[in-house]
């Protein structure tokens, strides 16, 4: 069957952009050949700078037939309604239609319309041009002298011809005739830039890609890709180092080049009295090359790794040189502005933050930068970090933002602060605070261990989340500018990795007392608990475990203690596991159930205390006597945090609760011993209440 | 061509440097302007560019422009920042199709040859908020240093362009380091001669560098700065009001040139208080958005005019 070919060559494509657009490409052409009953075999969509391909093979030559029959108007109806059923249906004639004879209704016109499917290249001359011109670029421009006509097309660049042919394996394709702003469709693309500029007539894919790799263009990204990085590799490998992968800056210089050559320059040895994270960021972000190590001590080696598009015929030696220089330079400012940063106090910088809006409702950093400390002051004590230390560290934490080399690198805030912390001579403890305050930052990175870090990660996520609680700024569906999930997964995490006690519903509370900004201050701590409980859930979900336990726990109230929260989870999962918890999680879901009729038939509750003298059966007297036992053993075991000791008393109950529900009617004739069973019964629920809501637990 | 004497071949002279381009771009049909007698901050602000963008007749011109950028001055100590430097500006419209090649062919005619130089050219959305303008185009890298912007305008002083401009900037000092091989601004060499008659770019410009770094950081007036601002601004809005002309079938503006210009001294004394440090965040965004509007209101004139109107 045949096969589909088609390029759009142009002026450089944004490396960014390159992934996604052929996939559109790739979608798009695939979903209008279905939707025109066109079934293919396969697709597959490339780019590089200049050109976005497209095979599809297998695509049937025609569209089938289609048959379809009209029931049109009564024989002998007006004149009318027979013109316009020969118009709708097509028919010369009304002597065209067949009959159809009906017993109730008598006879019927019937047009037999057959619709011949269209040639597979009629529908795609149709459907490339509308693709080309509705292609969702993020951003789109127009050019050149067909600019002025409105309609003209937009692309992302400048485009410059097409190629679109299609046609079987064994005979040469046709073009698809069509035009879009003047661009022919046709059979001619382009090789390199530099190195094989001229024009090359193609068939079809197995040609055109072979032949633009004669011309210097690897056409696929994933082999520019492998053969960037085993290049890098061999370079760094035959000088004794090793390649600092990187797969972000691996995907970019792929987009920047049709034909990847890799070539290795240095630089001056004098560098390397810059940390390493800044010169990498120095070559990354602005020049676009890789870093190596040495092996043996891990440290950056005075040697890059750049990724020409040419194979120049110096064999390279300009480029390397001039990069170098380039290099030279930018390392040059890098060492000015890290030194520069290292001959000012940290301490110093401070005041600047009072100019320094954080949020117009929430005051200045200077401001947030007080709260902060204030609050890891309070924090300090619970989580087991000296006093004095916290507090240094939160007044430290966020001066690195002031620095040159943050304010040239941002993503190196916090580590830079590390290191100049170290240079002025913190405390190591206060030190690391700088950058592990920031942690951790998502669901894979390290959660600092060191008490002081632990307590300004804390005061910093809490003053966050309050703060932006009480402006109303919260989450909305996949809206979450000021990542308050992600910080409230932080602070989960560090309160439970660190098996940290911190009642944080009083730790939030001091956080809003210490805003500017005040507004339904006795809702947004219960607020933000629910919402810490729905992070939890997240959390515990990832990691397997049932959200309903969460809910479970949470709905006992008063849960603000978030580790115990985890804790009491986890011994609820493992119980419900076993038999004991199955069937006690079903005793007390039937009681709730029977509870719950019988108190909206009364509309009352069941609650105090059953009456002793009223137990008519030995199984009541059971059950009662178990509940007192459990709940006074499963309380005393809740008391310790001793939670699995407190499912096991639970699982005392069972047996008597089953064998309650076996010999015992509830709703007894006699009212008064009735609504005994029934306290009876809340007794139960309210026993499981020490460790969960059973209610809430599903299953 | 006719050869060139030693001393002006575009690698050894930083004047014949500038005079290669030129020549290059006369060649393309370019007309070869001389800089705009005012301070601005970067060659589009020359009305040539600026204001030509705009309106459907074709215009293709090149030329130098003097950028002034008060916060970059290093008192001549940096070396490679400087508060005052050239740039080769070339505005074609409509684009034409082939102004790539055109490009690349500029920097043959500089030195740069492409089977030995890595040129690339990298992403970059040209955007200025004082002129209302934006743009799609690159960074052109010369062995992974920027020497040039390529841009296609689509809006400019808020107008629409249509055609559509294709615009390149040089950084002329920049290449030129490149070409002739020097690391220090300072020791390009400008006139191409050697020995005694050898005059350096330091020679020409160090002692401004310095003055002017003096005066941008520390000494401008800026009480008289601010009051500057505020009689440009009330002048460029008094002139566009007065040069709407009366009655005719058209609307038609007879004094958009002059209005401008006082858009453009607006623009760099704004540039002068930022430098001295005395706009503070917040009123920075209100006086980017005052020249703005001063533009905006000034590329609605042109378009009003012989120059800028449909034929």
């Amino acid at each position: 069957m045949p096969d589909l070919l088609l390029e759009l060559f142009s002026e450089e494509i944004p490396a960014r952009m390159q992934a996604k657009a052929a996939d559109d490409l790739r979608r798009m052409v695939t979903d209008k050949l279905v939707a025109e009953g066109l079934v293919y075999e396969g697709a597959k969509a490339f780019a590089t700078p200049r050109r976005l391909a497209l095979t599809v093979h297998g695509i049937p030559q025609r569209q089938s037939d289609l048959k379809e029959e009209r029931r049109g108007p009564r024989v002998g109806g007006p004149d009318a309604a027979i013109q316009g059923f020969l118009k709708a249906t097509g028919l010369a004639r009304i002597e065209d239609a067949k009959i159809q004879t009906d017993p109730k209704k008598g006879d019927f016109y019937i047009a037999l319309i057959e619709k011949p499917g269209r040639a597979t290249i009629d529908v795609l001359a149709e459907i490339l041009p509308v693709i080309i011109r509705t292609f969702p670029w993020p951003k789109s421009m127009r050019w050149g002298a067909r600019s002025t006509k409105s309609g003209s097309l937009s692309w992302v660049r400048p485009l410059h011809s097409i190629i679109a042919t299609f046609g079987p394996e064994t005979e040469d394709p046709d073009v698809v005739k069509f035009s879009v702003d003047g661009i022919e469709a046709g059979q001619t693309t382009f090789g390199h830039r530099f190195m094989v500029p001229s024009a090359i007539p193609v068939r079809r894919f197995e040609d055109y890609e072979a032949k633009l790799k004669a011309a210097k263009v690897v056409l696929d990204p994933q082999a520019r890709k492998d053969i960037i990085l085993a290049d890098a590799k061999q370079l760094a490998f035959a000088q004794g180092f090793e390649l600092v992968e990187d797969q972000g800056l691996l995907d970019e210089v792929a987009g920047l080049v049709e034909w990847p050559v890799a070539l290795m320059g240095s630089f001056d040895e004098e560098y390397l009295t810059i940390p390493d994270e800044v010169i990498r960021a120095t070559i990354r972000n602005n020049q676009k090359c890789f870093v190596v190590r040495d092996p043996k001590t891990g440290k950056l080696a005075n040697k890059f790794i750049l990724t020409a598009n040419i194979e120049a015929t110096d064999g390279g030696k300009t480029i390397v040189a001039g990069n170098e220089r380039v290099i030279r330079a930018r390392l040059s400012d890098a060492k000015f502005f890290y030194e520069t940063d290292l001959k000012t106090k940290l301490e110093s910088r401070l005041p600047k933050f009072d100019q320094i809006v954080f949020h117009e409702k929430l005051g200045t950093q200077a401001e947030r930068i007080k709260r902060i400390e204030r609050l890891a002051v309070e924090i300090a004590p619970l989580v087991g970090a000296d006093v004095a230390k916290a507090k240094r560290a939160a007044h430290l934490a966020k001066a690195d933002l002031l620095t040159e080399v943050v304010g040239e690198f941002p993503e190196l805030q916090g580590l830079m602060g590390k290191y100049y912390a170290q240079a002025q001579g913190e405390d190591a403890s206060v030190a690391a605070a700088s950058e592990d305050h920031y942690k951790p930052q998502g669901p894979t990175d390290r959660v600092p261990s060191d008490p002081v870090s632990a307590a300004v990660a804390l005061a910093d996520k809490l003053d966050t989340l309050a703060g932006f609680w009480v402006i109303d700024e919260k989450p909305t569906g996949s809206k979450d500018p000021y990542a308050l999930r992600r910080a409230a997964l932080g602070a989960i995490r560090l309160i439970v990795d660190n098996t940290l006690r911190l009642p944080i519903l009083n730790v939030a509370k001091s956080a809003l007392a210490g805003l500017p900004e005040k507004s339904d201050a006795e809702k947004v701590p219960g607020d933000l608990l629910a919402f810490f409980a729905d992070r939890l859930k997240v959390q515990l979900r990832d990691q397997g475990a049932r959200h309903d336990l969460v809910d479970a726990v949470f709905s006992l109230g008063g849960q603000d203690d978030l580790l115990l929260v985890v804790r009491r989870v986890e011994a609820l999962g493992r119980f419900l596991d076993t038999d004991d918890g199955k069937n006690l999680l079903a005793g007390t879901k039937r009681a709730s159930n029977i509870l719950s009729i019988e108190e909206k038939k009364d509309k009352r509750m069941f609650d105090g205390a059953p009456d002793a003298g009223l137990y008519a059966l030995a199984e009541e007297k059971a059950l009662a006597k178990a509940i007192d036992q459990v709940k006074s053993e499963a309380g005393a075991a809740v008391q310790k945090e001793d939670f699995a000791a407190a499912m096991s008393a639970m699982a005392k109950l069972r047996p008597a609760v089953d064998a309650f529900f076996d010999k015992v009617k509830v709703n007894a004739d006699e009212p008064d011993v009735r609504e005994n069973r029934l306290k009876l019964l809340n007794e139960i629920r309210a026993a499981t209440r020490a460790v969960a809501d059973f209610s809430k637990i599903e299953g | 061509m006719d050869a060139l004497p030693a001393h002006m071949r575009p690698e050894r002279s930083f004047q014949g440097f500038i005079l290669a381009l030129q020549r290059f771009w006369a060649e393309q049909g370019c007309v070869i302007l001389q800089p705009y007698d005012m301070e601005m901050g970067a060659g589009t602000f020359h009305p040539a560019t600026t204001l030509r963008a705009l309106g459907p007749k074709r215009w293709n011109a090149a030329y130098v422009q003097p950028s002034r950028r008060p916060k970059d001055g290093r008192y001549g100590e940096n070396p490679n920042r400087l508060q005052h430097y050239y740039q080769f500006q070339v505005i074609m419209k409509p684009s034409p199709p082939n102004l790539q090649d055109l490009y690349l062919k500029s920097l043959a005619a500089i030195g740069i040859d492409s089977s030995v130089h890595d040129i690339r050219f990298v992403e970059d959305d040209w955007e200025s908020p004082t002129l209302g303008a934006w743009g799609l185009g690159w960074e052109c890298w010369c062995d992974g240093m920027e020497v040039s912007q390529f841009t296609y305008f689509q809006q400019v002083a808020g107008v629409e362009c249509a055609p559509v401009s294709g615009e390149l900037t040089y950084g002329l000092e920049r290449l030129a380091m490149y070409v002739q091989g020097v690391d220090r601004v300072y020791d390009l060499n400008f006139n191409g001669r050697d020995g005694a008659d050898k005059v350096t770019y330091g020679d020409v410009f160090l002692q401004a560098e310095q003055e002017y770094s003096r005066h941008n950081f520390e000494h401008a007036d800026t009480a008289m700065l601010f009051e500057q601002f505020k009689m440009a601004e009330d002048a460029c809005k008094k002139y566009l009001a007065a040069g709407w002309k009366e009655g005719g079938n058209q609307k038609e503006h007879l004094m958009a040139l002059p209005a401008y210009d006082q858009c453009i001294k607006a623009s760099h004394v704004f540039n002068l208080l930022d430098a001295r440090g005395v706009i503070s965040v917040t009123e920075r965004q209100s006086y980017i958005m005052r020249v703005r509007e001063l533009a905006k209101a000034c590329g609605e004139a042109w378009v009003h005019t012989e120059a800028g109107r449909a034929v």
